[in-house]
């Protein structure tokens, strides 16, 4: 009944437009497996020459193990941060808990240039400008708001009466966090984890403020190329963030049904 | 956060969980964004001197000029689009749903940096579309599609597209769609019934997905510094060489401290019609 209603040229109009949403994908995947020395859709073969020069590149590599360790780091450290501060807003009142709700998502709604300007000054100061360890607060910071919101939307679902069980069962706040509540939102922790950790490899501005030569990540080493000398190599790079995206939200729907599952029996 | 001055001991389980995270974004987040606001009155000298050229700097103003076009023309094109999207996903199978929603959800957990570098791919004067072009004889030499607002639109409106449908299939799927066949059982006409009932219904979605598209096309820096070429140049690259060729802090604050009091001005204007913590929180 409801399908009568939608007109057929508005249901070609929309998969149209989601194959034009869809079209880096099919564009990035043939240009890497270009046989071509420059930038091109594959010509006479299918060719694994640019991975080959991206493998052999230490450039490359060391962009890669630079953005993964980033990553890694600053989504434990955020995911520890954001999962509390996700724990204690559950059980506040409304009005302190909106405050904070507040000031976490701030990171999501400051423009990046703005945050760039700003770690990079408050970064001087701490002596922490152009090293690993302040991209990866840079990037802590960031990240918070995702964990925040994907914690705070599985604890949504979770009845606060369990806690106090809990409790009177005879279980610390710790104990209470560690084997009540925390497995109960494993899902979500997780699905936050997956969320910073994308966030954090992928991230570019943040990074051209608050690094200069020398510590370059993934993203940066592409965006240097791309004004650079545009090489092929870019092309598999791409392929490889387009796999880890994938992978990413095959993963993330994964802990999505199984977040449905356990919260709702 | 209103028990931080008491002491330690007397504060709640609930603030001590939260309190870590909390203090870390005030002292390394908000402070520092603090300071950027205030660097704008004090550098080079005290004063409104930065902000006198709001008025006068015929550079910022075309840069200004550039920026509102560009996202005014971004955000109705790609809220359009997105309803396009969003329509269809309401009325459509289950199946399908879930297929479309994996495509949009795929290219929105994207990098940005990897979008618009397809865009180059296809667009450049040796890409895809030119060759075709001279192939078929449309054109004898290559079309300028990419440093120019052309490209920076184009490619703006890809990256924000899978934004502007999450917020409005949220708000859409709301709408009980027996509605608009109760109108045409009335004897509406499809396109009546469509425009006097579900695009009513539809404001809020309509509104939200506005101001989201809208906000982050201001701030927007990746796309429209690739695509543009130097040629289009919005306000977040401006910035940035202010920061990285000219050194002029002051002006580099001022410049910030516009664009952040835009946004948050676009933002409380909109948080009067909608929801905007469920919108925020809905959309990953």
């Amino acid at each position: 009944m409801a399908e009568s209603a939608l007109a057929p040229p508005v249901r070609w109009t929309a998969w149209i437009l989601i194959g034009f949403i869809f079209l880096p994908f099919l564009v990035v995947i043939p240009v890497s497996f270009s046989d071509r020395p420059y930038l091109s859709l594959p010509e006479h073969a299918l060719s694994l020459e640019h991975y080959r020069e991206f493998l052999g590149d230490s450039g490359w590599l060391h962009a890669l193990g630079r953005s993964t360790l980033i990553a890694a780091l600053s989504t434990i450290a955020a995911l520890v941060l954001g999962s509390l501060c996700a724990f204690g807003v559950w059980r506040m009142q409304p009005g302190p808990a909106r405050w904070v709700q507040s000031i976490i998502l701030l990171p999501l709604i400051i423009p990046t240039v703005v945050l760039g300007l700003a770690f990079y000054r408050a970064w001087v100061d701490l002596r922490i400008v152009n090293t690993m360890f302040g991209v990866v607060l840079a990037h802590t910071i960031t990240s918070l708001p995702f964990v925040f919101i994907t914690v705070s939307a599985a604890l949504a679902h979770v009845d606060p009466k369990i806690e106090m069980a809990a409790k009177s069962l005879g279980a610390s706040m710790p104990q209470t966090l560690a084997w009540v509540l925390v497995p109960m939102v494993l899902p979500g922790i997780l699905s936050g984890a997956l969320f910073a950790f994308v966030h954090s490899f992928d991230e570019l501005i943040v990074v051209l403020f608050i690094t200069s030569r020398g510590l370059e990540t993934l993203p940066k080493k592409m965006w240097m190329s791309l004004e650079d000398d545009l090489t092929p190599v870019i092309a598999c790079v791409a392929v490889l963030l387009c796999m880890l995206t994938l992978a990413f939200l095959l993963l993330e729907l994964a802990l999505r049904s199984r977040l449905k599952n356990t919260t709702s029996t | 956060m209103t028990n931080v001055t008491r002491r330690r001991r007397k504060l709640s389980t609930p603030t001590l969980l939260a309190l870590p995270a909390v203090v870390i974004v005030l002292a390394l987040c908000v402070m520092p964004v603090l300071r950027i606001l205030l660097l704008g009155f004090s550098d080079p000298a005290v004063g409104l001197s930065n902000y006198a050229l709001l008025g006068s700097s015929e550079a910022l103003r075309r840069i200004m000029a550039t920026t509102a076009v560009m996202c005014v023309a971004t955000t109705v094109i790609t809220v359009s689009l997105a309803y396009v999207i969003a329509y269809a996903m309401v009325h459509v199978t289950h199946r399908e749903v879930r297929w479309m929603f994996f495509f949009i959800l795929l290219a929105f957990w994207l990098s940005v940096l990897v979008r618009t570098f397809a865009w180059i791919i296809i667009l450049r004067s040796e890409g895809p579309i030119n060759q075709m072009l001279m192939a078929l004889g449309i054109v004898n030499q290559p079309v300028q599609l990419v440093r120019n607002t052309f490209g920076v639109l184009l490619g703006m409106v890809h990256v924000m597209l899978p934004l502007a449908v999450l917020p409005l299939y949220s708000a859409l799927n709301g709408i009980d769609l027996r509605l608009t066949s109760a109108a045409r059982g009335l004897g509406c006409g499809r396109i009546r019934a469509f425009l006097w009932v579900f695009l009513p219904l539809s404001a809020p979605g309509l509104v939200a997905a506005t101001v989201l598209v809208f906000v982050f096309s201001l701030g927007f820096f990746i796309t429209p510094a690739i695509l543009g070429g130097g040629r289009v140049i919005m306000i977040a690259e401006y910035i940035r060489t202010q920061f990285e060729v000219t050194l002029r802090w002051g002006y580099a604050a001022m410049l910030a401290t516009t664009l952040l009091v835009t946004v948050i001005a676009a933002l409380s204007i909109a948080a009067r019609f909608v929801n905007l913590r469920r919108i925020m929180g809905g959309a990953h």
